[in-house]
């Protein structure tokens, strides 16, 4: 048999129809609904009669919309829109007999956060999700990725989705980080690397001693951000840490099926010699603690550097960084630890984990934040149950922070979590785009810790410096 | 869905980089649980002020673009969220297709989905439709998908390629759910294996 990459070895397994031009029907392990992608989708079965193919597959939470605010319950809290939204994915999750996590149930919270949480993502599967940072998933050695709407509605109805195979893209992280560097800060340089276009048409393979060192949650962090460089998915092979996470997670295989899942989790590696479409290779020790200072996610910078200025780059970024910097209010030449943070936030489906808020908390213990607001938005219920038994909770809540309930919250700015025009925003999630948190708003894409240190100084900060 | 044959039209030049998802449909408009009536939102931070006036600089503003069918834009169209609000609102618009160098792969994929048909080209080309497109309203610029070509208003040829299936699909304004549950005997087949080759999912 020809050598293998493990994106090569997953799609093979999931292959349910192959035309002569090579478009494939790819059967669909996961599906994950929310409610701002879905309704839609669920209307159009409805007009055309059809039934959800494997609703046993398909797995439903609302988190875009949700306030995070206590007293959610009440739907006076949310606007009528937004709640119109919520209802329709409880009326669609009835009747069409889907799994559902409503906001009153504890295991509610950020999609991509709740299908690792109860064992719905599982090696070598295949996962879909109306939403862009289904990528996530790809940290368990699973080909996930987002879908549009229709598509949501084919996967409904169908359980498959029509695809052609794309290109396989390594990129390796060689040796160990430094102290201060984290996986944000690995996903961030590389996408500061190949640009926000550069992993298009391929899914992307992480890999190297650097990432074999991350914690799951690291690894989802870094999977997250695969499509921020415009890569379909990212993936990374499963290995004893991947297992141990899996393990005993509700919808977890149990027993012989746990045995069988295990032999064939680990085979799931790209063999040696298996061919690469393109390789792209970092040194983890020079990786530092990054920020983003325009509105792409690929306008990365090591903290220590400053702000660069539009002649330094070429073709049409000349134009777009000139409009990144007058939106974002900063002027060439600045020093990127001398800009002023109005808003700190700390959450989304990139850092809404529990690693994530255990090393905010460990930079903010008893310190206070000098910035004008600041909040922790745990990515699920369970999340937050965690955190405040292990004590992180009062940890933020003496410091300043607000503590919040599991959703997506100001990561895009669709609930009541917004900026305000010209308000400055560390923020640990993944978008800088214009208006992504609020109208107006400037965001800077940082780590857990870096949003934690800037909390406490007032500007964007070298966590070294607090270490 | 909506056919797409063979457009004539004016062409919008936009040859900003990166246009976002966020900049096409920003996600206040995302709370809708229909397709339609998204149009008048498209591009909406960069078209209106704060108070909802029009940015008069803004292209499809301009009343030689106001009725724009086409697009011709920078690198990376179409990049961030999944939101396929993107195309309804694009399509609800008026627009049938978007040129550029590049595209963002679940938009591109959105695109097909709704009669709007995305065109990838070289730098040089891209440059060359976009001076067409800035001559304004009396340049109409011609797409025939069948063919596979664009014509200038200049009468200048440009061929483009596009997947086989894709234009097969856009051409006859093929229902995609149609077409799969044709193949239902497949799937049933895929399950009746991976059921025992991998009970646990």
């Amino acid at each position: 048999m020809s050598p293998k990459t493990l994106y090569d070895k997953i799609w093979d397994a999931h292959v349910a129809h192959e035309a002569e031009d090579g478009t494939c029907l790819l059967y669909i392990d996961r599906h994950l609904v929310h409610e701002v992608t879905s309704p839609q989708a669920f209307e159009g079965l409805r007009m055309a009669g059809r039934k959800v193919r494997a609703p046993e597959k398909t797995i439903a939470v609302p988190d875009h919309n949700v306030p995070t605010t206590e007293g959610r319950e009440d739907p006076a809290q949310m606007t009528e829109e937004s709640r119109i939204q919520v209802q329709a994915l409880d009326k669609n999750a009835r009747d069409f007999g889907i799994h559902y996590y409503p906001v009153s149930d504890i295991r509610q919270g950020i999609v991509h956060i709740v299908g690792p949480e109860q064992g719905w993502t599982l090696p070598g599967m295949t996962v879909v999700c109306g939403d862009s940072h289904t990528a996530t998933h790809g940290a368990f050695g699973a080909l996930a990725h987002g879908i549009g709407t229709s598509e949501v509605e084919h996967v409904l109805a169908t359980q498959t989705l029509i695809q052609k195979k794309s290109k396989n893209m390594k990129v390796e992280i060689t040796g160990k980080l430094n102290p201060g560097v984290t996986a944000k800060d690995i996903t961030l340089a590389v996408i500061g690397k190949t640009g926000t276009a550069g992993g298009t048409g391929y899914v992307i393979e992480y890999c190297g001693e650097a990432i074999r060192d991350l914690s799951m949650e690291g690894r989802m962090t870094v999977c997250n951000m695969a499509i921020e460089g415009g890569a379909r998915a990212g993936l990374i092979a499963p290995d004893q840490k991947t297992f141990d996470y899996v393990q005993g997670r509700p919808h977890a295989p149990k027993g012989a099926q746990w045995e069988a899942a295990l032999a064939w989790w680990k085979t799931l590696y790209s063999d040696d010699d298996a061919h690469w479409d393109k390789v792209v290779t970092i040194k983890g020790e020079d990786i530092a603690p990054v920020v983003t200072w325009g509105t792409s996610p690929e306008d990365v910078l090591p903290i220590t550097a400053t702000v660069p200025a539009p002649e330094d780059f070429k073709g049409g970024k000349v134009e777009a960084a000139r409009r990144s910097l007058d939106y974002m209010g900063l002027t060439p030449g600045q020093k990127l630890s001398d800009i002023e943070i109005d808003t700190v936030f700390i959450g989304s489906c990139t850092n809404g984990r529990i690693e994530d808020l255990r090393a905010a908390a460990e930079i903010v213990k008893g310190k206070k934040i000098k910035v004008k607001r600041a909040m922790v938005v745990p990515g699920s219920g369970l999340v937050r149950a965690q955190a405040e038994e292990e004590g992180l909770a009062d940890i933020f809540r003496e410091a300043g922070f607000e503590w919040r309930l599991a959703g997506c919250s100001m990561c895009l700015a669709m609930n009541p979590d917004q900026l305000q025009p010209g308000e400055r925003c560390a923020a640990t999630s993944n978008r800088n785009f214009e208006g992504r948190q609020g109208r107006g708003g400037r965001t800077h894409l940082l780590s857990p810790a870096m949003a934690a240190a800037a909390a406490i100084t007032g500007k964007l900060t070298d966590v070294r410096e607090l270490m | 869905m909506d056919k797409f044959e063979k457009l004539q039209g004016i062409a919008a030049p936009m040859p900003l980089i990166n246009i976002d998802t966020d900049m096409i449909i920003p996600k206040v408009f995302l709370k809708t649980i229909k397709r339609s009536g998204l149009g008048v939102n498209l591009f909406d931070e960069m078209r209106y002020d704060a108070d909802g006036n029009e940015n008069p600089y803004f292209v499809l503003n301009k009343p030689q673009y106001r009725d724009a069918e086409i697009l011709v834009a920078g690198d990376n169209f179409g990049c961030g969220s999944s939101r396929e609000h993107a195309p309804w609102a694009i399509k609800d618009f008026g627009i049938k297709c978007v040129i550029s160098t590049s595209f963002a792969d679940i938009f591109f994929n959105n695109c097909f989905k709704n009669g709007i048909l995305p065109i990838v080209l070289p730098q040089e080309q891209v440059d060359i439709l976009m001076k067409d497109a800035e001559k304004g309203q009396n340049a109409r610029m011609t797409v025939d998908l069948e063919a596979q070509e664009i014509t200038t208003s200049d009468g200048e040829v440009i061929p483009f390629e596009v997947d086989s299936f894709k234009k097969h699909c856009l051409l006859n304004g093929l229902d995609d759910i149609g077409l799969t549950m044709e193949k239902a005997a497949a799937i049933d087949a895929f399950e009746t294996r991976a059921a025992q080759s991998r009970p646990w999912v």
